[in-house]
């Protein structure tokens, strides 16, 4: 029997506006030509966390040539659930025609939430009491108007299919370490709509400490060294965090440019680093080794190297690549940013 | 529309389920108990393909209630690549893209909510393809 579990189908998906982060900066009169990113990715005015999931679930189906009514788990991690009481999983398993033997629940845990689902579905699929189980990271993140987060807080999300390791799957997961101390960088209280953060811990003490962590006990566990992985995809919270993330471990840009996309589409939170790691799988040939490193603030980092399989090759088209669906993109003013993400509150 | 009735038409509205008549094969959307075309009540639960191409559309100024945010949005009648002819919404877009003949592709979205409280009512809406 085998002991891995492997990725039988993923999909991204990305909405197709864009706010350049100057027409921000421009609005609260603080743009300095500093800004954290370029530009980020905006939810359209019908879109939200389960549109986002359906949309990256039905490329990975089509990805995977799987059945949905054999999909036996989906789990959703986010923080953008569109009700508080009503899972968002019952819709996008429906949507999907995964329903109604499915197991389907929303995962919590900042932007390290897609992959908790990810340990959630490797170990139901090694168990063997599900065929294939599917994860899904996905967000509308929203920053208070004038703060900080405004600049970055953005939209997009993937999808994952888990199976047992076999010559059908495209990548297996070979070891995943999980990081994780009370760390009170980031939260939202009940019935807020948008999030407070403590300066003190956003970087060192918060993403650094947890990321380097999770990642050096991972290589320690399994003997790898840096130079060892191709590629590497860490939580995006802006574009200088996981630059210097990388560095500081001993990663080259080099691994880490294909799934580096907090530029152009911002940090869409739990979606952040699944997407990049879905980018990176657009690029990555059989025998290439991936490390997928996610952040969560509260906090915790997991930590996961992946081996890239024969069948990828045959994986891509005609299903657009992530850097495909961030070419395609329409750019809107402050103005309809606002009414797209129902800024204005009676 | 009521919470129970958006709840039946969920496969349809969601998945893009038509009907087949089995006896002369045309296809429904809405899915229909009997064919207008022979009569049959011999029909079946089909997938409609999520292709297709706009016969005709305008722009909404003036919505429906639920609709109220979504203003301006244009409404098409869409020939799936089945032949099935569909009326729907088409998203992503602006009213100068899109002309008589242009190819779109199903996506999943909001289509309504009950204010900040009520459901939310989801389904099928149709974009350009790029
Ligand atoms: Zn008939």
């Amino acid at each position: 029997m085998t002991k891995e579990a492997g990725i039988i189908g993923y999909g991204a998906y990305i909405p197709i506006y864009r706010i350049k982060a100057c027409e921000i900066g421009k609005i609260w009169g603080n743009y300095n030509g500093h800004v954290p990113i370029m530009e980020k990715a905006v939810a359209g005015i019908d879109e939200d966390l389960v549109t986002i999931s359906v949309e990256a679930a039905k490329y990975a189906i089509r990805r995977a040539k799987i059945d949905p009514k054999e999909i036996g788990a989906v789990y959703i991690g986010t923080e953008s659930k569109p009700y508080a009481v009503k899972p968002s999983g019952t819709i996008v398993a429906e949507a999907i025609g995964a329903t109604p033997l499915v197991v389907t629940a929303d995962f919590e845990f900042a932007c390290k939430a897609g992959t908790e689902a990810f340990q959630a579905c490797i170990d139901h699929v090694l168990s063997g009491r599900i065929k294939y189980a599917m994860a899904i990271g996905a967000d509308t993140a929203q920053g208070r108007p004038g703060d900080q987060l405004e600049y970055t807080a953005a939209s997009g999300g993937a999808a994952f299919i888990f199976t047992k390791r076999s010559n059908k799957t495209l990548a297996y997961c070979e070891g995943a370490v999980s990081f994780v101390t009370d760390t009170p960088d980031f939260w939202r209280r009940a019935h807020e709509h948008y999030p407070m953060h403590a300066e003190r811990f956003t970087g060192e003490p918060a993403y650094f400490y947890h990321i380097i962590n999770s990642v050096k006990t991972l290589m320690e566990n399994m003997g790898l060294k840096p130079s060892d992985f191709k590629y590497a995809v860490f939580h995006q919270p802006n574009t200088k965090f996981p630059v210097k993330v990388a560095k500081k471990l001993g990663f080259t840009m080099d691994q880490i440019k294909p799934g580096l996309l907090s530029p152009y589409i911002g940090n869409c939170y739990a979606g952040s680093s699944l997407v990049g790691f879905a980018a990176t799988l657009d690029v990555a040939n059989p025998g290439d080794r991936i490390l997928l490193a996610s952040y969560g603030s509260g906090a915790g980092s997991d930590a996961f190297s992946f081996v890239v399989q024969d069948i990828i090759l045959e994986k891509r088209n005609p299903i657009p690549s992530v850097r495909d669906m961030i070419g395609v993109r329409k750019y809107i003013d402050y103005s309809t940013y606002v009414k797209f993400r129902g800024k204005i509150r009676a | 529309m009521s919470v129970p009735r958006y709840w039946r038409e969920i496969p349809s509205r969601y998945r893009l389920i038509g009907s087949k008549c089995v006896n002369c094969g045309k296809t429904y959307f809405p899915p229909r108990r009997v064919c207008r075309e022979c009569g049959s009540v011999n029909l079946e639960e089909v997938k409609l393909s999520e292709q297709g191409r706009i016969i005709t559309w305008a722009t909404v100024y003036d919505p429906p209630r639920g609709f109220e945010k979504y203003v301006p949005y244009i409404v098409a009648i869409v020939e799936l690549d089945d032949g099935t002819r569909i009326m729907t919404q088409i998203t992503d877009c602006e009213p100068d893209e899109i002309q008589i003949g242009t190819r779109v592709y199903a996506v999943f979205r909001k289509i309504r909510e009950e204010g900040e409280s009520g459901i939310i009512y989801y389904g099928y809406k149709f974009k350009p393809l790029k």
